[in-house]
């Protein structure tokens, strides 16, 4: 096995152009596990902790162009306000320990369906920019994971960050899981609204193959709060709406039966998260503060 | 290939180091220093947590060569890392052959603890004792940046530690004192 140690992005893309078959190692929570169980042996490791691009974000005018290795506590710590959903996604990783070394990056290279980073990245809107000696292209996000721990990249690319979108309006994300730290999600669920344009996102993760974006049931709700007027009227939602929206979500999804837990039961808990975080996000939408009841 | 870092305020070499092998295995096997425990080996467990230039990780899940010229400080360097803290000034570190020749009750005087160690002993916080290194890196961190902690503040930075033995009642007992402790003297 090879160790590249590159002090520079430059050398990074030389280098993964010159050793496609190179493993990008960042945070090592996920590369790491599948050393130390002999489930993977790289022929190279490319270590990223050196090229301090990746660990540094701008804010700007619509996105917020956040470095690829940036850890988890920095996106709790620092962007909650720009990115709440991923911010809340971020808080639900692991243990401190692995927020202090995972990171958005590293979740969208390893592209495990159970990914906490992927829903809110799906509901709030995200571009990754993949990165080669070749150049640099913008991939939308929801076109970025291809198949069970499959992505977009070509061999000789690396993620030098992810664009995502600024808050418009509020942005939720629950996750299901058997305790309330060190869980991989049994499956979890995200909310973006967006008063903009008055559009509702989503996403769903660890209840597909990929992450996904619940398209038929964010039509339907988009069309649904238009039809009612809600944007303006300051209601809230009608339960027959939030109901069906549950249901669509839960149909968007196509889970199985593993280890973690049943297809049903994760289609059962889809249709509460979907419920529960369209109560959360109108009601915050409407001015009032999340209310204390039980998640 | 060789791998330089500083371990507990002294510079380090390993040689022959894998380039698949993780922190903790240099720490453990090729440096002597077992304290950080080996365990999950996925980061689920925390007995391994170190601070890796002042952060608390998982030593398992970092590669040896990601460490090279960096600062580590294990549980073998607590008590001289927490002194240096409190004083303000550079010690000379801990030296990892009295480190190696440690023992639980000593012939000769007693090993200074730090105060976090000091505190796990005196609430009863150490059962079998197999998580306590991870516990006391990441409990002194939490201490360092935060000196009176709430009790969620507590559970939240000690919920990468699992501990099989105690129900963590008495561990939170410890964090508590030990942050009590440090209230009074400041």
């Amino acid at each position: 096995m090879d160790f590249l140690r590159p002090a520079t992005w430059e050398e990074a893309l030389a280098a993964k152009a010159e050793h496609p078959t190179a493993v990008p190692i960042a945070g090592g929570t996920d590369v790491m596990v599948e050393i130390n169980f002999d489930h993977r042996r790289p022929d190279v490791l490319l270590d990223l902790n050196r090229v301090v691009d990746l660990y540094e974000w701008e804010v700007g005018e619509e996105t917020v162009r956040l470095g690829a290795a940036v850890p988890y506590t920095r996106v709790i710590e620092a962007l909650g306000r720009e990115l709440p959903g991923l911010a809340l996604a971020a808080r639900t990783v692991g243990s401190p320990q692995i927020r202090n070394r995972g990171s958005v990056g590293g979740n969208l290279g390893a592209a495990s369906p159970a990914g906490d980073s992927h829903p809110p990245l799906l509901a709030a809107g995200a571009e990754v920019e993949a990165v080669s000696v070749r150049g640099t292209r913008l991939i939308p996000v929801e076109e970025f994971y291809t198949g069970v721990k499959r992505n977009a990249l070509a061999p000789d690319e690396l993620i030098r960050a992810v664009h995502i979108a600024k808050a418009d309006g509020p942005q939720q994300f629950s996750k299901v899981g058997t305790r309330n730290a060190m869980v991989i999600a049994v499956c979890a669920f995200g909310l973006a609204l967006h008063p903009a344009t008055r559009t509702v996102r989503t996403g769903i993760g660890s209840a597909a193959p990929t992450p996904v974006r619940a398209g038929t049931a964010e039509e339907f709700l988009t069309a649904a709060l238009e039809e009612e007027g809600l944007w303006d009227s300051g209601r809230t939602v009608p339960p027959s709406v939030a109901r069906q929206f549950a249901d669509l979500v839960a149909a968007c999804a196509s889970p199985i039966d593993d280890v973690r837990g049943s297809a049903a039961y994760r289609r059962h808990a889809l249709r509460v998260m979907a419920r529960r975080t369209l109560g959360w996000t109108w009601d915050e939408y409407l001015g009032n503060e999340r209310s204390a009841r039980c998640a | 290939m060789r791998v330089t870092f500083t371990v507990n305020g002294r510079r380090q070499e390993a040689d022959d180091v894998w380039e698949g092998e993780s922190l903790l295995y240099v720490l453990r096997e090729r440096m002597g220093l077992p304290g950080s425990k080996n365990a999950c080996e996925q980061g689920e467990c925390g007995s391994c947590t170190v601070r890796l230039d002042g952060v608390p990780v998982c030593a398992c899940l970092v590669a040896a060569g990601q460490v090279q010229d960096r600062e580590v400080v294990t549980v073998e360097g607590l008590a001289d890392f927490a002194k240096e803290r409190d004083t303000g000034a550079a010690g000379p570190g801990t030296d990892p052959g009295a480190a190696q020749r440690w023992q639980p009750r000593p012939a000769g005087p007693a090993t200074e603890l730090s105060p976090v160690q000091q505190a796990f002993v005196d609430a009863g916080a150490v059962q079998c004792g197999f998580c306590t290194p991870g516990l006391l890196v990441a409990a002194d961190e939490l201490l360092e940046r935060n000196a009176q902690p709430t009790d969620a503040d507590i559970r939240e930075a000690l919920s990468g530690n699992l501990c099989r033995c105690t129900g963590y009642e008495k561990i939170l007992d410890a964090v508590r004192l030990a942050a009590a402790r440090t209230g009074t003297e400041a």
